[in-house]
Parts: C-alpha cells; sequence; structure tokens
C-alpha cells in the first residue's frame, strides 16, 4: 500500500535531479551574465566554452591529453593507498614504528606540492616518473594517516569476538577488518581524489609535455580563456564521475546502516 | 540438594591454583590481583552459573577459559590443553555469548550465524542450511536477510545465541549475556538456552551478578568474593522446591553481603 502523503517515485526523482542541478544551473547563469558585460578574453560565453569543451571531447589527440591526466592521478593515488595502507599496518601493529614514521610523515605533510614537483625535476629525468613521484608523496602522508584512525578506531568488542572463533589472519581481514574500514577508506579516497586532480595540474605546469596541466600552460600563453575553462572543465568531470562512482559504491556497501529520521 | 565436590572424571575445565594479578597502572595504583588462587573443576555436560559482585574477577575467569588471558601463576586447561597457548586449536570447539550481542552491522542475521562456520572453512550451502537452522529454532525465521539494526535488542541477542550454537562447539561461555534485556524477554531467552545446554550436551559457564538469574539458568552454581576466590560450589537439584531455592538464595545473599 502506498501512503499518501508521499509524494510518487517519478515526482521524487525529478526533484533530486533539479535539486542536483540547480547549483550548477545558478552558477552558469551569473557567469553568462557577466559575460555579458566584461571583455571576452576575461569572461567568455559560456557557448564558446562549451564548444571548445565538446572539441576535446571529440578530437582524439585533444582527448588524449585528459586520458593521460586521469592516468597519472589514478597511478598515484593507488601507489600512495598502497604503500599508505602497507604503513598504516605496521603502525597500527606496532608502537615502534608509529613512533618512527609519524613524525617523518607530518614532516612531508608540511611540504608544499610545488616543492616537491621542484625536488621532482632535480632528482628524476622522465616525465612519468616525476609526475608519479609528486602524486605519491603528496597523497602519502593523508592515505597512511586515514587508514591508520580507521585501523584503531575498529569495536575492540567486534574485534574480540571474532578472534574468539579463531580466525585465520586472511579470515580476520575479509570478515572483520575491510568492511570495518571501508567507510573512512572510501572518505580518504574521496578527499585525496580532489587534492590530486590540484597536484598533477601543478606537476604537469612545470615538467609535463602532455596532459591537462601542460594544455593549460598553453591557454595561459595564448591568452585564450575560453580553452583554459574547457581543460579545467575536463578535469572537474573526471573528480565528478569518480566521485560519484565511490558514492555509488558507498550506497551499495552500506545499506546495512540504520536511516535515521530526523537529520543532523 | 546436594553440596560438594562434582564426581570424579576427567574435567572439561581445569582451574589448578590459578591466580591473575594485573601489574599496576598508574604511580597511584598497586599490583591488582583479579583471581586468587583458584582450584575449580567443571565436568563434561554441566552448566555452571558463575556468580559474584561487580569487580569480583568473574570476567577475569572468562577471558582465562577463553584463552583470551592466562594466570600470573597456576594452570588453567580447557579440554586438557592451555587455552591461551594453543589458542586456535580451540577452533570450533568453544563459544562465546557476550554481554551484548556483538553482531556485525554490515552482516545480515543469517550472514552473523554463519560467521564461526565461515572460520573453520565449511562450504556455503552446508553454513546457509546450519545458520537457518538455528534462526528457525530460536524463533526468527523471516529475519535471516534482516540488518542488526533492524532487529530489536532480544531479537539481536538470539542471533547472537544462534552464532554460538551453530558453531556446535562442546563449550559454551556466556558473559551476562542477557543483562541488558527486559525481565520478561531475558527469563524466556534464559529458559531457551538452558534447554539448548543440556539438550546438546554442551558444558556451560554462565557469568551473572544476579542471584535470580543464576538459580533460573539451574545446575551448578559458583559463588565468587572479591577477589575470586570460591565462596560457594552447589549444584542445584533440577526439580529443587521453592524453601529450597529460597534457602539457597539467602546463603548467596549472606556471601555476597560480606
Amino acid at each position: 500500500m502506498t501512503d499518501p502523503a508521499r509524494p510518487p517515485h517519478r515526482a521524487r526523482a525529478l526533484f533530486r535531479l533539479i535539486e542536483a542541478l540547480l547549483p550548477f544551473a545558478v552558477l552558469a547563469a551569473l557567469w553568462q551574465l557577466a559575460s555579458l558585460g566584461l571583455p571576452r578574453y576575461l569572461v567568455p560565453s559560456l557557448v564558446d566554452v562549451f564548444w571548445r569543451t565538446l572539441t576535446i571531447f571529440q578530437d582524439w589527440s585533444q582527448f588524449q591529453n585528459v586520458l593521460a591526466t586521469v592516468g597519472r592521478i589514478m597511478a598515484g593515488l593507488i601507489g600512495a593507498f598502497l604503500v599508505g595502507s602497507l604503513l598504516a599496518v605496521l603502525m597500527a601493529q606496532a608502537r615502534a614504528a608509529d613512533r618512527f614514521l609519524s613524525p617523518i610523515l607530518n614532516f612531508f605533510q608540511g611540504i608544499p606540492a610545488l616543492s616537491w614537483v621542484v625536488f621532482a625535476i632535480i632528482w628524476f629525468k622522465g616525465i612519468e616518473p616525476r609526475i608519479f613521484f609528486i602524486m605519491i608523496v603528496t597523497a602519502l602522508p593523508a592515505f597512511t594517516f586515514q587508514v591508520l584512525g580507521a585501523l584503531r578506531a575498529m569495536s575492540k568488542d567486534l574485534v574480540e569476538m571474532v578472534m574468539s572463533f579463531r580466525p585465520t589472519r586472511r579470515r580476520m581481514l575479509s570478515a572483520m577488518i575491510l568492511p570495518s574500514i571501508l567507510p573512512e577508506i572510501l572518505t580518504a579516497w574521496k578527499v585525496n581524489l580532489g587534492n590530486a586532480s590540484r597536484v598533477v595540474v601543478v606537476a604537469e605546469l612545470v615538467g609535463a609535455t602532455g596532459g591537462v596541466g601542460y594544455e593549460l600552460l598553453q591557454q595561459q600563453q595564448i591568452f585564450d580563456m575560453a580553452g583554459a575553462l574547457a581543460w579545467t572543465l575536463q578535469l572537474v568531470f573526471f573528480v565528478l564521475i569518480a566521485q560519484k562512482l565511490i558514492e555509488m559504491i558507498e550506497a551499495s556497501a552500506f545499506r546495512y546502516r540504520a536511516q535515521s529520521e530526523r537529520t543532523l | 540438594m546436594t553440596v560438594g565436590p562434582a564426581p570424579a572424571a576427567a574435567p572439561e575445565i581445569h582451574f589448578d591454583r590459578a591466580s591473575k594479578t594485573f601489574p599496576a597502572t598508574g604511580e597511584d595504583s598497586g599490583a591488582f590481583r583479579a583471581v586468587d588462587d583458584i582450584t575449580l573443576d567443571i565436568r563434561q555436560g554441566e552448566l555452571v552459573a558463575l556468580l559474584g559482585k561487580t569487580g569480583c574477577g568473574k570476567s577475569t575467569l572468562f577471558n582465562m577459559i577463553a584463552g583470551l588471558g592466562e594466570p600470573t601463576t597456576g594452570t588453567v586447561r580447557v579440554k586438557g590443553r592451555d587455552p591461551f597457548r594453543e589458542f586456535d586449536w580451540f577452533c570450533g570447539k568453544l563459544a562465546i555469548v557476550f554481554q551484548s550481542d556483538r553482531l556485525l552491522p554490515w552482516r545480515t542475521a543469517l550472514r552473523n550465524v554463519e560467521l564461526g562456520l565461515e572460520m573453520r572453512n565449511m562450504p556455503a550451502r552446508e553454513r546457509h542450511a546450519i545458520a537457518q537452522r538455528w534462526l528457525e529454532r530460536l524463533g526468527l525465521a523471516g529475519h535471516e536477510r534482516d540488518y542488526p539494526h533492524k532487529l530489536s535488542g532480544g531479537m539481536r541477542q538470539r542471533v547472537s545465541i544462534a552464532r554460538a550454537f551453530a558453531t556446535d562447539a562442546s563449550i559454551l561461555l556466556c558473559d551476562e549475556p542477557f543483562s541488558a534485556l527486559d525481565e520478561i524477554t531475558a527469563k524466556r531467552l534464559r529458559e531457551e538456552f538452558a534447554t539448548l545446554v543440556r539438550e546438546g550436551g554442551k558444558t556451560a559457564v554462565f557469568i551473572t551478578h544476579s542471584i535470580s538469574e543464576a538459580l533460573d539458568i539451574g545446575g551448578r552454581i559458583v559463588v565468587l568474593r572479591r577477589p575470586a576466590q570460591i565462596a560457594l560450589d552447589i549444584k542445584l537439584p533440577a526439580q529443587a522446591s521453592r524453601a529450597e531455592r529460597d534457602e539457597i538464595r539467602q546463603r548467596i545473599e549472606a556471601i555476597l553481603a560480606e
């Protein structure tokens, strides 16, 4: 039986769609309004930006630059996540490892991304090793501390309960540890994805011969604001798509969570 | 009513002059003696209520049987083995029902009951069938796919009992499993629990601070005084009269009031 007080499913879906699009529509309207009164090279029309964006999608040689940047972001994040997880497990297991590694990671966190770019250019010859190194060192401390926090926040009661069944290490990992830390891992990915998309552009601006950062540098040199926006939007689209994918994983993986009718 | 030592047979759980002292943790606090020179035998098929006030060392004794802690001096043997040093040997032989249900929130009721069987590498189809059977037996048919947050406190504790029984472990340890439930639900679950233990011929150690609960559970009652020392070890006949129960209650109350 349907609740007469609840709007039908289709109406709710439409409302959610409008709710999701409204902020972007307002932003676009304000920009378009500004473009009518300001010079084109400062605030270009969104129609120009749209066609430039479409051209990047349609032209394989241009779109390859987007894929190269996406590949660098993913390679860096996966690398940082794997190394960070290993360090976090080590730190969670041994207090000595924690005392030794925590200050080093905190020190790393204080180094600006641009400094790492300079170090990478001095230390490495190839473009890809440089960018991979920058992505790893900038994302590593965050991943390590986030996974470590998740491991430490695991319920002692639940760990003890699972331990009482005498599990193997593999069983302990699959039945208790991974499901328990998954929410924090996905949040860490969401946060680091945004950070990585900013860092990769800086890295590509300085050292690369391809990628979104390199293309942005080209647009700056010819003073093409529409092009700069179109290339920026490519990265924004990627981040939005990746965030949506993570949200879909969350919706499926955390369907066990109780939903309160009263929100914060 | 019989009082005194149990008949001679190989004990399932054996404490031999076991003591447990926790080292000082702060500058002002000294070492804390939680268990003091306990000798206790629990035989196969016995249902023993370990009764004592809060802080008398019940949980320390419990942890030593479960292999989660070891005595400072003396020995603890379960099935003739050291439960702390031979921890993994007890896989499938010992199950615990905790004070809170401790269900994994990301698993359905059925998958929670399967947990212990999974640890024994039982094939999925077989463990589904066993878990299903235990949920039905505990009145939870139709709730197999429910996540813990959808179940009431009593239902969740039933799932945790099903999880322990599903493993078919011969030794069951229960740490005040019904203390958080309302009295009516707790009484019903206690009766169901005692029946299942007796039907399955299990050896069960039931920790409680409630005299009524210890009397409801029946079997043998071991009363502890602080630090865990045996003050009374008594067998409650299955058909004990009200007068007998009242007399035992008074004796226990007198000990706990000391």
